[in-house]
């Protein structure tokens, strides 16, 4: 369902960044670059005292016509950035905080992996198939 | 068993055999078929032979591996030459003669063994780097031959990609049995469930079955032989050399760790090891790394840090993307740290890879860490059979044991969706050692998210896929509807999942039709909405619940229990009164607003039968109630309390009830659900009511010791409780049964409708005359 999902590093360059294969991916990019403002827009509106109970996942970030963006932070702003297609009407909030979820998870294993250097592209081959499932999946 | 020497020529003639008596290609061998076979042919008397299987450890494993086989050979020869059977002797008896077997197969056997003995020296002509190739098998072949060409000295320095294709000397005569190996393997190939090596097992099938036809221009063709020899030589020799390999890169290492690692690379030379699958680690490797681990972790028990880790694997020089890929693989509990069986697992991958091997997308069973101290390993006993550290595995990891299910709760709590461990989820299941694994490599992940797709389990892919059939059939089913009730109770979000999710459980369960579980058509959609919007409501009533607990415990702790409205308002035929509560007649009010909806005859039947249940539950609680109630002076605020919830619930009733009223004249479909959710509603309202009366009672007898009849009440109170979940259960039951009948209902209804709707196109022309 994801037709694109986006690591972002603290200092807001992509980590790890993939689509699902089709003319003129770049736009994906560009829509996760885009988002990036909304995400340090939203961030920096919770304030400051509350960077304790600002909570991880940040909902649509912003509607276009045919996509929806989401939006995701992690305590070390690190940023997932999700672009899913508009048509599929029946895809939930739970599920896409499922999807965060689950993209933390294998994220937190990419960083315990001794050989990862944070601040690398990840390259991991669980992630991929994790976020492979996240973006086939049956509709 | 101490090291085997063979001679070259000894070296090939038993390997052939090996390969003839492999039949199956599993790299052991029964103790039944060929090898008493061959041994018969043999001509020694039968206790002679036992002997033989005895001293080389056949009957203490219960089959032939590769170095029980040739120790067995050995041991024929020795007998066959006149000397007495001893363990010793099949190292100190020197120049023996090839063992003769006399059998139809003789005469094949004695040509090899000719020829064996004359090729000797044409070995080493041969001996050459062939760079590693299409195949692993080049390299795997090549080791094997590797080791009868080389003396067992060269250990550290020599280059695993060395593969001498010896099998262009054997003579014509070999072919026969090179075919027949051929054909077994590709046979036995396609058999085996290799997880990691399966993907490069088929195209040595392909190969040897196309390769098979070319016999007759065997010297002459290259690639054909070394595989097909490859496969049948198949196993060991990547561990024969893997180990001396990996010295070669640990050379700046102690000398300690050298030496040890020379002798050892030198036993696995000698004594050609036997292994199942290529991931099995032998006895000598698992020995090799449990020391490697010992000089970076001298507890056993204890972890290796990432770091230290780092280093070690670092200097294996394979690129860092390949030693990521290790540790993903072998870390199993991903903590960031190694235990010994973990460490195992990654060297031995690391071991493999630089033989050339390709690393597997996932852990191969056989190297996963056996946490067999976990409960339901009933296949423990034969892994721990085959793998020779069965001891210490199984207490390497007691330390992490312990943790392993703390580890199942700790990691649904970190990941912030613990309320969806619940229901989402089927329980953590410890079974076999694979499963385990698996399992706890599922749970570690989000905790029992149910749409994790990162491990494909055994269990799992079961639940699994329901969940998201359910899901998808509840995305199918909800509207916008839905959207809304989510975007407004974004903060019940757990609960009205954990709740329609255990509605759709209980739904897809129970249905007998076989729809239930994707039912693509539009029409199933309101039974969802009506999941989301009772659960929604339950989220009300638990608010009021909880807050009329707080009230009634803040206020007046010894008060009683609002318990019989509760249980009285969802019951929708309230036709017993109960003395002792007046109360109840309120509610009586409102349920029977239900019963009106015509289309519930057999609703209201479970209604009765529910009334009934709820009714006895009542009784029980009516007669502690007047024990407690004339003792009480809060009586009064108490009933006052009850009052009001009363009414909030009735409230929610008529709310409930006047859409079903509403939305009955539009369809006749969304109105059988409600009473169900409404049912559903009371079961679990009564649990929590349930609770919160025991806490009630609890809190009475802390307040009223004095009172004799007290005990009496908690246990009756307990008897109550179960009754209760008793009836809870069975209206369950009924439920579900009434669920399937519905649904039933609900496709006979349909299909009028289509049928009407048909007519009605049908009509419509004439209708403009």
């Amino acid at each position: 369902m994801a037709v694109c999902v986006a690591v972002i590093a603290k200092e807001n360059y992509p980590l790890y960044i993939r689509s699902v294969p089709t003319e003129n991916e770049l736009k994906f990019h560009y829509m996760v670059h885009t988002s990036l403002d909304v995400v340090d827009e939203k961030i920096s509106a919770m304030g400051k005292a509350l960077v304790d109970q600002r909570e991880l996942y940040l909902g649509l970030l912003y509607p276009t016509e045919d996509y929806k963006v989401y939006g995701y932070v992690t305590n070390s702003k690190v940023k997932f950035v999700m672009v899913v297609d508009s048509s599929n009407p029946a895809l939930r909030d739970n599920e896409i905080r499922s999807m965060f979820r689950k993209l933390h998870n294998s994220y937190t294993d990419v960083m315990c992996n001794p050989f990862y250097n944070p601040g690398d592209r990840i390259q991991s081959r669980a992630f991929d198939s994790m976020v492979t499932s996240m973006m086939i999946q049956v509709c | 068993m101490e090291g085997l020497t063979l001679s070259d020529a000894e070296q090939k003639y038993y390997s052939d055999l090996f390969s003839y008596c492999d039949i199956e290609s599993t790299k052991k061998v029964a103790a039944n078929g060929r090898v008493l076979e061959l041994f018969r042919a043999a001509q020694l008397p039968n206790d002679v032979v036992l002997q033989i299987m005895e001293l080389c450890g056949a009957t203490r494993l219960g089959y032939f591996g590769r170095s029980q086989f040739y120790i067995a050979l050995k041991l024929v020869a020795v007998a066959q030459s006149g000397f007495p059977l001893r363990v010793e002797s099949i190292n100190t008896v020197k120049d023996l003669p090839l063992p003769r077997f006399i059998a139809s197969k003789n005469e094949q056997e004695s040509r090899h063994a000719a020829s064996y003995s004359s090729d000797s020296e044409n070995q080493g002509s041969y001996s050459g780097v062939i760079p590693p190739p299409p195949g692993r098998g080049q390299v795997k072949k090549g080791s094997v031959s590797h080791d009868a060409v080389q003396p067992r000295t060269s250990a550290d320095q020599q280059e695993p990609a060395s593969p001498v294709v010896s099998p262009q000397q054997s003579p014509p005569a070999s072919p026969h049995t090179w075919r027949k190996h051929s054909r077994h393997p590709s046979g036995g190939n396609s058999e085996r469930p290799l997880a990691g090596p399966g993907p490069f097992w088929s195209p040595f099938g392909e190969a040897q079955s196309g390769s098979s036809a070319g016999d007759a221009v065997w010297s002459g063709h290259s690639p054909p032989p070394p595989q097909e020899n490859w496969v049948s030589f198949a196993d060991t020799p990547p561990t024969s050399t893997l180990l001396p390999m990996h010295p070669a890169s640990v050379q700046d290492q102690t000398t300690v760790r050298t030496v040890a690692s020379a002798t050892t690379a030198n036993e696995i030379r000698r004594q050609s090891s036997s292994y199942d699958d290529p991931w099995k680690i032998t006895d000598e490797q698992r020995q090799y790394y449990v020391n490697q681990f010992k000089t970076i972790q001298p507890d056993l028990n204890g972890f290796i840090p990432g770091s230290a880790a780092k280093e070690f694997f670092t200097k294996s020089k394979l690129p860092i993307l390949e030693l990521s890929h290790i540790w993903e693989l072998s870390d199993f509990d991903k903590d960031g740290a190694l235990t010994l069986d973990e460490f195992c697992a990654a060297f031995h991958l690391v071991v493999a890879r630089k033989n050339g091997y390709d690393l597997p997308e996932k852990l191969p069973e056989s190297l996963m860490p056996k946490l067999i101290d976990l409960e339901d390993s009933a296949d423990v006993g034969d892994q721990t059979g085959e793998v020779g550290y069965s001891g210490s595995p199984a207490e390497a990891p007691p330390s992490k044991s312990p943790s392993m299910p703390s580890l199942n709760q700790t990691w649904p709590e970190m990941n912030q969706s613990s309320e969806d461990t619940a229901i989402v989820h089927p329980v953590p299941i410890r079974m076999t050692p694979s499963k385990i694994h698996m399992q706890e490599m599922e749970l570690k992940r989000t905790g029992n998210d149910h749409t994790n797709p990162t491990s494909p389990l055994l269990v799992k892919p079961s639940d699994l896929s329901e969940e998201n059939k359910i899901n998808s059939s509840v995305k199918f089913a909800s509207g916008n509807t839905v959207a809304d009730g989510y975007s407004s109770s974004d903060s019940f979000t757990s609960d009205p999942e954990q709740i329609g999710n255990n509605v759709t459980r209980q739904r897809s369960h129970s249905g007998t039709s076989p729809d239930n579980p994707a039912p693509p058509p539009p029409p199933p959609r309101p039974q969802p909405s009506h999941s989301r919007s009772s659960s929604l409501d339950m989220n009300r009533t638990f608010a009021v619940t909880t807050g009329q607990q707080q009230a009634g415990v803040v206020a007046h702790p010894p008060a009683v229990p609002p318990r019989p409205q509760p249980s009285q308002a969802p019951g929708p035929v309230v036709h017993r009164p109960v003395d002792a509560d007046s109360l109840i007649t309120h509610t009586s009010t409102s349920p029977q607003q239900i019963p009106e909806q015509p289309n519930f005859a057999d609703f209201s039947q479970f209604e009765v039968f529910a009334a009934s249940n709820v009714n006895e539950e009542q009784e029980d609680e009516a007669e502690k109630h007047p024990e407690v109630l004339p003792v009480e002076k809060a009586s009064d605020p108490a009933s006052s309390l009850r009052v009001a919830k009363t009414d909030s619930k009735s409230e929610e009733k008529t709310a409930a009830s006047a859409p079903a009223n509403v939305s009955k004249g539009t369809t006749p479909l969304a109105p059988p659900p409600k009473p169900v959710r409404r049912r559903l509603k009371s079961e679990d309202e009564l649990r929590p009511e349930v609770d919160e009366h025991t806490q009630k009672t609890g809190v009475l007898a802390g307040v009223l010791t004095s009172q004799p009849p007290l005990p009496r009440s908690v246990g009756k109170d307990k008897k109550a409780i179960q009754a209760s979940i008793r009836r809870n259960k069975e209206a369950n039951t009924v439920l579900a049964r009434l669920n399937s009948e519905l649904q039933q209902q609900l496709k006979d209804v349909l299909e009028e409708r289509i049928s009407l709707e048909v007519q009605l196109e049908q009509l419509r022309p004439f209708s403009h005359l």
